[in-house]
Formats: structure tokens, C-alpha cells, sequence
């Protein structure tokens, strides 16, 4: 693919990228040709604004928190390469791939894309989601239809059942325990790149 | 007196009343109908006609069947002159019966929910062709075809085409298209053919059908009927996925059901087909539909261009838009090409255009009317199906009725299955089992069938009778049976695969938050694989497209001005409905809420406060709120229905969604301000922060929500804070995919408009409070 490369050899540093991230070339200039797009004043970095121009994610309840998440604090633009870096939490897994505990858990695992989430209910960082933070999480996400009373007492009994520890507050362990069975997109073919994406890339180590 | 009456008497009683006021008017109807069909039309009467004969002086004898002799009588003061209004009177009393039909269903509280409404009609139908033939009268051909495809169709059709959500339906349109065309194709020639084969078999005396009628036939009753699908699937609820599936398949089926109709009636004559017929076909077929589509979308764009002068004559707005669809509908039927998809296109291609120039009120008049001509429409084609069962002649054949009934659900199945293990492989959300049975089962066949068998031409095609026979006992089937079956098989169907086992609050929770943040990164990553023409298809749009038919500068102005007033309009309607926004949280309930099809009833409110004990009341309590109110986000898990006015979803969700932000806006005004807002810290004081929309106190303002400076070099993003609604970016509006109205960019020149105006509410914005001042400075990722 004769677009492939040339689009593959503007950006720096792809091959380590790809390394890094385990994203195909087609992977890759597919999220350039989006980064691209969504960089309206080419500057080759993105800003809150730019992300904040998806309309749909705009609707989100948690849209914010997410879009906050790419750009780490002390910065206000984010390259191509953390672009990559954090979209590639939600590749779709590598079925083929057998579980090799000697390695690094793989970064678009099941357990990464909780860390994810749960640094994204984490504001604070420090570890725990407390009542505060949950409360706030359930504000945004259950609209206007439930009182303030009622919010609070889902968050405690939120709390009191998943807090093993008794701390008030809810740990990563805590939260990887919360059985998702259910949450099929977790799983490893429905990764969110593969909705958007060719079909090509549901396979992601054809070359 | 009727206050003394307890409620429930009192309620009964209406109801019978109501009732017994029905069946009167439909035993007086039924025999006026009766009585007025005899055919004595033409006879004029000279009882009242003497201002008619002065009239008729002058066209000299031309018509000389009035010889009147004029002698002296006592002058007439009150006479009968049924035959002057006969037709419009019967019309009249037709789409009256009709209508108090459909408010009488309502009225018995149990049945409309066991029997939909189209059977309930149809039985009307024949209750009133039943009244007529014991009345000794003959029943009047009322589905006449002409009727039917000139007058009753096209409402439903366009109401249909307008109102139809195009997202889902361009997402789909591959799968739509191979059911509509290759499905449609192989359930006319399995039928077809089959019917023929068994046709030969000896012992069934049906040797004289040949062929090509045995594929006529086929073609006639493979097709998917829209009038049959819409008023039976409005009342089970089922996705948006699916409903679009099947109902888009129903209208462009129109297209290969022309074709073949034509082509089997033409060659029907002739006794063979050959190839060359075979190719002619298949570029007729090309033709009808992409014909009809030019048709209708030549059309929208007149429609569009002329509502773009209409600001001054809003009254006649609706009309254009009515008048231009059916135009389009009759010129694409007197080229023979597909109507259906001519409205549809017309329908489709003018409503964003038009609806961003005409008024709000024509708006809703358009909405309006279309809904209630298409209601009405429905209901009269049903009464008559009714009617006609009772009227036509039949000749009832059991072994070729029971096998194209049989036939028609196994080719239907067979054809879904197929097809859709060929589609999964091409598709990103497969489809199930559960869905391909709900698409076989849904394909009801209904009046367009029975029309189209109308027309043949008697001297042709002998077994018209017959056929015509095993077409309605067909639409019967399907409605009565397959219609009335299919709720309670997929509500049997859900709960098998439900697996409601009791989810822990904390699964509801983090699932839904989960299902938040994938569809979130999705967003980001882009919707489409080929994002990039549709994008320039966009810009191509607003760039020239809209300049020409958009009247007047509307389409640069900043449209938050009148959409603001829009969302206050509907704002203050919410409220008033709700019973006044006492309590706003709880006040609004979710029935005025689109987002919701059913009205949720929220529970008490909660009297005690949080205890460590929870009861287990009360955690059903909570599990029930989280369940009916964590929001959906996509639009496919929401179910659909025509009938509740859902403009554009995602409009009406973006609207929804700035009302919900105002709101939490003003609940956090009236909550004691928490001491754990938590941002991000704040921003770079000169550069260019988001500017959102603050819709709280200002509505012409654009604020800039600066947090309080600190220099603290880093971005401000409110994450946490529910105060900000949530990163309406005005500049991107513009490259937003979507048509509605949309939010154009008030102008950079707004965006440095007083950041500081609620100095306690930045405080609070900013201020994580007494215990995570340290904390404002760690990175956002470890």
C-alpha cells in the first residue's frame, strides 16, 4: 500500500511506536489520518478544543473526564505519539497471542483498560475512589432524574459493597472484583477501534 | 350528578357510553353505506334542482337525461338531496368511522395491549362489510386500487420518509439494500416456482396456472409490506436497529416489486421470457429506482429552494412541503418508476432544509398533520382490507392458499438466515438470532399486495379470484397471526437471553461507566471507516448547498439565538408539565424527557438518610433507579417508536442534553456546594480555553470559564465539575456531522466575555477544597 508508507514515513519514530503500542501500519496511519482531522489547524498537536469538537463526545457524560485523560497535567497539547499511546488501551486484543506471565501485562489487556477507567473515576490519584468522586461519576452519568438523597445513598451502598477494606472508599483490587461479565466490550474482539476502523483490522497481526 | 359518582363508576360509565354511541354510528353508517352504493347515481333529482336547471340551460341538451317538466308544486321546504353530497359524505364518514374506531381500542383497556390495532381494524372491516351484505346491499369496492395508491398510501409513505432517522438508515443501507432487493428476489421466484411445481402435481386441479402467473404471484406477495410492518411494530418496542432494518427493507422493496410486476404482467401475454427480457429487467429495475430517487430529490431541493422565500407567508409553509412530496410521488408514478422511493427521497432530502427555515409553528404543523393523515390513512386501509374480504368474490382453493401461506413464512426465513450469514460477515455489530427472527417473523405482508393482485386484469389472468383469495388469506395470517404473536414471542425471546440475575449496584455502576468511556474513545477514534468522504460530503453541503436553499443569512448566523429561545420554549413547557419545577430533580418527570419512550415512575422519595443497613426495599429501590436511569448511550439499545414525534434523535439529545447541564447548573446552585470539586488545575489565563455556552443566567453571553488565575501552566479541563455543560465547543459545532440545528460559532470576538461574572462559583470551580490542595499538581496519569 503505496499510501501506507508514505503517510507511515511522515511520522517520527513509527516503528517504535508500533512496537510499543503492538498497532498495525494500517492501525497507524488510519489513527493519523484521524489525529489529522481532528487537528483542524494542523499544528500537529492537539488541543482540549479539538477533542471537545466531537459533538457525540461532547454528549457524553463522562466526555470531559476522557478527553482530559490524554492530556497529561502540564500540558496542553498532545502529539500523535500519546494520541497513539493512550488509544492503544483499546486495541482489540491479540487473541492469538498465548498468555506469557513472564511478560508485561500487554497494554491494551482487560486489566489496563480498568486501570484506565479507574484513574478516569480516580480524580485525585490516590488510588481510591471515594464517596466524593463516586458521587460525582454518578451525578453525571444519571442525569437530573434522581435526587440528590437517592444519589447519595447509591454511592454508599456502592461503597459498602465493593469496599472489602473498610476504608471508605473504593481500591483498583476492589474494583477489578466487580464482576463485568456482562461488559462484552471489554472482551477481546470489541475493541472500540474495530468499529471505526476497516475491517482489516480486526485482525491486527495480518500484515 | 356525576361527581357523586365514585371515580370508577363514573369512568365506566363514560366508556359505555362512548361505546354504545359507536356502535349506533356504525350500524347507521353501515347501512348509509349500504343504501348509497346501489347504483342510482346518475339519476338527477328534480326535486331541488331548479337552481340546476338554470345552469344547465345554457349547456344546450348536451346531456338531455333531464327531460323536466316544470309544473307547479307546493314550494319544498325541506327536502332530501342525498346525491348532491353523496360522495364527499361517504368519504367523510369513512375517515369519521375510522377515527372513532381507533378511540374506541383505547378505550378498552385491555385489549390494545393483547391485539394491535391493525387486526383490531380489519375485523372492523369486516364487521361493517358483514352489516352491508345483511343489510341486503352491496358492498361498495372500496380498495379501489386507484384509491389506495393515489390517496391512501402516499401519507404513510411520506410520513414515514420524513420522520425516518437517516443515521441509522445509512449505516444500515447495505444490509437494508440486500434484503430489500436479494431477499425480495428470492422469496418472489421460491414462491413462485415452488407454487408452480405443486400446480402440476395431479391431484390439485391446477393445471391451467402457468408459470409465469405462478411468478406474478410470487412477486406480488413476497413483498414486505410498510403499512402492515409500521402498525405492528410501533407497539412492540423493539430497537432502532431492527425496526429500521425491517421498515427499510419494506419501502425499497417498492422498487424490485415494480419491476417484477411489470415485467410478469408483460410477458404474461407473451408466454415466455427470455434473456434478453431477463437484462431489460434488470436495467428497468435500475432505472425505477434510481428514477424515483431523482424524482424525489429533484423535488426536495424545489421544496427546500421555496421555503427559503417563505418569511413572509408562514401560514401557507406546510403546504409547499405537502404539495411538492405528492408531486413527486405522482410524477414518479406516471413514469412508472418507484413512488415509495421518490416521497422518500423528497421527504428525506428537503427536511433539513426546510425545517431550518420555516417557522417553529409550521414546523410543528408539518409534524402534526403528517402524523394524522398517516394515522387516518392506516386505519382506513385496514377497515377496508376488512371491507374487501367480505366484498370480493373468492374462490377458495385449500391446497394452493394453505401453500402459499406455508410457503411464504419458509422462503421468508430461509431467505433472512441466509442472507444474514452472508451480511455478518460484513457487518461490525452482527446480527443474532434473536434478530434475524424478529426480521423473518416481522415481514408482514399487507394492502399493498392485495392492491396490486386488484389490478389484474380479469380477462388475463382467470385465477385472479384465487389469487386474490390466497393474498388476503396471506395479509390475514401474517397480520393476525404473525402480528399478534410477535410481541409475546419477543418479550419471551429477551427474557431468555436476559439473564436478569440480580446485578450488584456496583456492576450497574461501572459497566455503564465502562460502556460511557469505550463509546467515548470510539468517538474519538471516528465513527466511519470512510470518514473522509463523508466529511467532504459535509463541507460540500455547508459550503454550497446551504447558501442556496437556507434563506437569508440563517445559515452563517449563530443559531443559538433562536435555539436558545427553542430550548427555553421547551424548557418552560417541561416545567409546566411537569406540574412546576418545585423540586427540579425530581419535579421532572421523564415522560417529557425523548430519551424515553415509556414514562418511568420514579420511586418516593427517600426519607431516611444514609444508614449502613440497608433494607432490602430499599435496594430494590435503588437498583430500579440505576436501571431505568443510567443513560443509554447508544441509540441502538433505545426502542422506537413512530408514533412519539422523535424528531432527529441526536438533535433532540443534544437539546436534551444542553436543558440537562442548565439544570444540574441550577442544582448545584441549590446544593450546598461540596467541598470535593475536583479539576484539573487551572489555566493558562491567555490562552484560548474552551468557550462554552452558559446558558444559566445570560443568553447571549458566551462565557469563558476561566478558573481563578493562579498561572498554574496547566489546561483547565472541568472534569469533575458538573457545573461546566460539559465542553459545548462552539467553534467545532461547524464540523459537526450532523444536520439539525446546529450550533454555528457565536464569533470569536464573544469569547472574552466575562469569565468572572459568578466569582462564588468559580471559587467553587476551581477550589478542590480543604483536603486536596496538594494534589492539584500530580499527574493526571501515573
Amino acid at each position: 500500500m503505496g499510501s501506507t508508507n508514505s503517510t507511515l514515513s511522515k511520522i517520527p519514530n513509527v516503528e517504535e511506536l508500533m512496537e510499543e503500542t503492538g498497532f498495525t501500519p494500517a492501525h497507524i496511519v488510519r489513527l493519523y489520518d484521524r489525529f489529522e482531522a481532528l487537528d483542524k489547524e494542523k499544528t500537529g498537536h492537539l488541543r482540549p478544543q479539538d477533542f471537545g469538537a466531537i459533538n457525540r463526545l461532547a454528549m457524553n457524560p463522562i466526555g470531559d473526564r476522557i478527553i482530559g485523560a490524554f492530556f497529561s497535567p502540564g500540558q496542553e497539547t498532545v502529539d500523535f505519539h500519546s494520541f497513539v499511546r493512550i488509544l492503544a488501551h483499546f486495541r482489540p486484543a491479540d487473541k492469538k497471542h498465548p498468555k506469557d506471565p513472564s511478560m508485561p501485562e500487554p497494554v491494551n489487556s482487560r486489566t489496563s483498560k480498568l486501570k484506565f477507567a479507574f484513574q478516569l473515576y480516580d480524580q485525585d490519584k490516590d488510588g481510591k475512589i471515594s464517596r466524593a468522586e463516586l458521587l460525582q461519576v454518578l451525578r453525571s452519568m444519571l442525569e437530573m432524574q434522581v435526587t440528590e438523597e437517592q444519589l447519595e445513598s447509591i454511592a454508599d451502598r456502592t461503597i459498602q459493597e465493593a469496599d472489602l477494606d473498610n476504608d471508605d472508599a473504593i481500591s483498583f483490587e476492589e474494583f477489578r472484583k466487580v464482576p463485568l461479565g456482562r461488559a462484552r466490550r471489554l472482551t477481546y474482539q470489541h475493541g472500540p477501534l474495530q468499529h471505526s476502523a476497516p475491517r482489516i483490522l480486526s485482525q491486527p497481526h495480518r500484515k | 350528578l356525576a361527581h357523586l359518582l365514585p371515580n370508577r363508576c363514573q369512568s365506566f360509565l363514560e366508556r359505555g357510553l362512548l361505546l354504545l354511541v359507536m356502535l349506533i354510528f356504525l350500524e347507521g353508517t353501515a347501512l348509509t353505506l349500504g343504501a348509497a352504493s346501489s347504483p342510482d347515481i346518475s339519476a338527477q333529482d328534480n326535486t331541488g334542482g331548479h337552481e340546476h336547471l338554470d345552469d344547465h340551460q345554457g349547456i344546450a341538451g348536451s346531456n338531455d337525461r333531464t327531460n323536466y317538466t316544470y309544473t307547479k308544486k307546493a314550494f319544498p321546504v325541506l327536502s332530501l338531496d342525498y346525491h348532491h353530497i353523496q360522495v364527499p359524505f361517504e368519504i367523510s364518514l369513512w375517515v369519521l368511522l375510522a377515527s372513532l374506531m381507533k378511540l374506541g381500542f383505547h378505550l378498552i383497556p385491555r385489549l390494545s395491549s393483547i391485539v394491535p390495532e391493525s387486526c383490531l381494524l380489519i375485523v372492523v372491516g369486516l364487521l361493517v362489510g358483514g352489516l352491508i351484505k345483511l343489510a341486503g346491499e352491496e358492498v361498495p369496492p372500496v380498495l379501489d386500487s386507484n384509491l389506495f395508491f393515489l390517496c391512501l398510501l402516499p401519507p404513510i409513505i411520506l410520513d414515514a420518509g420524513y420522520f425516518l432517522p437517516i443515521r441509522p438508515f445509512m449505516e444500515n443501507i447495505g444490509t437494508i439494500l440486500m434484503f430489500a432487493v436479494v431477499g425480495t428476489l428470492w422469496n418472489a421466484f421460491f414462491v413462485g416456482g415452488l407454487l408452480y411445481a405443486v400446480c402440476q402435481i395431479e391431484g390439485t386441479y391446477l393445471s391451467q396456472v402457468e408459470l409465469l402467473p405462478c411468478l406474478l404471484f410470487g412477486s406480488i406477495i413476497s413483498a414486505v409490506d410498510p403499512v402492515a410492518v409500521l402498525a405492528v411494530f410501533e407497539e412492540i418496542h423493539i430497537n432502532e436497529l431492527l425496526h429500521i432494518l425491517v421498515f427499510g427493507e419494506s419501502l425499497l422493496n417498492d422498487a424490485v416489486t415494480v419491476v417484477l410486476y411489470h415485467l410478469f404482467e408483460e410477458y404474461s401475454g407473451a408466454g415466455e421470457v427470455t434473456p434478453m427480457d431477463v437484462v431489460l429487467g434488470v436495467i428497468c429495475f435500475l432505472i425505477v429506482s434510481l428514477g424515483g430517487i431523482a424524482v424525489g430529490a429533484i423535488y426536495g431541493i424545489l421544496a427546500a429552494f421555496t421555503s427559503r422565500f417563505t418569511s413572509h407567508t408562514r401560514v401557507i409553509e406546510p403546504l409547499f412541503m405537502f404539495v411538492y412530496s405528492y408531486m413527486a410521488y405522482l410524477s414518479a408514478e406516471m413514469f412508472h418508476l418507484s413512488g415509495i422511493m421518490a416521497l422518500i427521497a423528497c421527504g428525506a432530502v428537503m427536511r433539513p432544509y426546510v425545517e431550518a427555515n420555516i417557522s417553529h409553528k409550521s414546523h410543528t404543523t408539518v409534524k402534526y398533520f403528517l402524523k394524522m393523515w398517516s394515522s387516518v390513512s392506516e386505519t382506513l386501509i385496514f377497515i377496508f382490507l376488512g371491507v374487501a374480504t367480505v366484498a370480493g368474490p373468492h374462490a377458495w382453493n385449500w391446497t394452493f392458499v394453505s401453500v402459499t401461506v406455508i410457503l411464504c413464512l419458509v422462503s421468508r426465513v430461509i431467505g433472512v438466515v441466509g442472507l444474514t450469514f452472508i451480511i455478518n460477515k460484513f457487518r461490525i455489530v452482527k446480527l443474532t438470532t434473536k434478530d434475524q427472527f424478529i426480521v423473518a417473523y416481522g415481514g408482514l405482508r399487507g394492502a399493498i399486495a392485495f392492491s396490486l393482485g386488484y389490478l389484474l386484469d380479469k380477462d388475463l389472468f382467470p385465477m385472479r379470484t384465487m389469487f386474490l383469495t390466497a393474498i388476503i388469506t396471506e395479509i390475514f395470517f401474517t397480520v393476525f397471526v404473525q402480528g399478534m404473536t410477535i410481541k409475546p414471542l419477543v418479550d419471551l425471546l429477551a427474557v431468555k437471553k436476559k439473564q436478569e440475575a440480580k446485578r450488584s449496584i456496583n456492576e450497574e455502576i461501572h459497566t455503564q461507566f465502562l460502556d460511557h468511556l469505550l463509546t467515548g474513545i470510539e468517538d474519538i477514534c471516528g465513527h466511519y471507516g470512510h470518514h473522509h468522504w463523508k466529511d467532504k460530503l459535509n463541507r460540500f453541503n455547508k459550503k454550497y448547498i446551504k447558501k442556496c436553499l437556507i434563506a437569508g443569512e440563517r445559515y452563517k448566523e449563530p443559531q443559538l439565538i433562536a435555539f436558545y429561545h427553542k430550548m427555553e420554549f421547551k424548557q418552560a413547557i417541561e416545567l409546566v408539565e411537569s406540574g412546576g419545577g418545585v423540586k427540579l430533580p425530581s419535579a421532572v418527570p421523564s415522560q417529557v424527557s425523548m430519551q424515553n419512550i415509556q414514562p418511568k415512575k420514579l420511586p418516593p422519595p427517600v426519607a431516611e438518610r444514609a444508614l449502613p443497613q440497608f433494607t432490602k426495599g430499599r435496594e430494590e429501590e435503588i437498583r430500579k433507579i440505576l436501571r431505568s436511569n443510567l443513560q443509554k448511550t447508544r441509540q441502538r439499545l433505545r426502542s422506537y417508536n413512530r408514533h412519539t414525534l422523535v424528531a432527529d434523535p441526536f438533535e433532540d439529545g443534544w437539546n436534551d442534553f444542553l436543558l440537562k447541564k442548565q439544570r444540574l447548573i441550577e442544582l448545584e446552585k441549590k446544593v450546598r456546594p461540596m467541598s470535593n470539586y475536583l479539576t484539573v488545575p487551572g489555566a493558562i489565563p491567555d490562552s484560548p480555553t474552551m468557550c462554552r455556552a452558559r446558558l444559566a443566567s445570560d443568553p447571549n453571553a458566551f462565557y469563558n470559564i476561566k478558573a481563578s488565575s493562579d498561572g498554574v501552566p496547566t489546561i483547565q479541563v472541568d472534569l469533575a465539575s458538573p457545573q461546566s455543560p460539559d465542553s459545548v465547543n462552539m467553534e467545532g459545532a461547524d464540523r459537526d456531522e450532523d444536520q439539525g440545528l446546529m450550533m454555528k460559532p457565536a464569533g470569536k470576538g464573544e469569547k472574552g466575555e466575562g469569565g468572572n461574572k459568578n466569582p462564588g462559583l468559580m471559587r467553587c470551580l476551581s477550589d478542590p477544597g480543604p483536603s486536596n490542595e496538594d494534589e492539584e499538581d500530580e499527574p493526571f496519569l501515573p
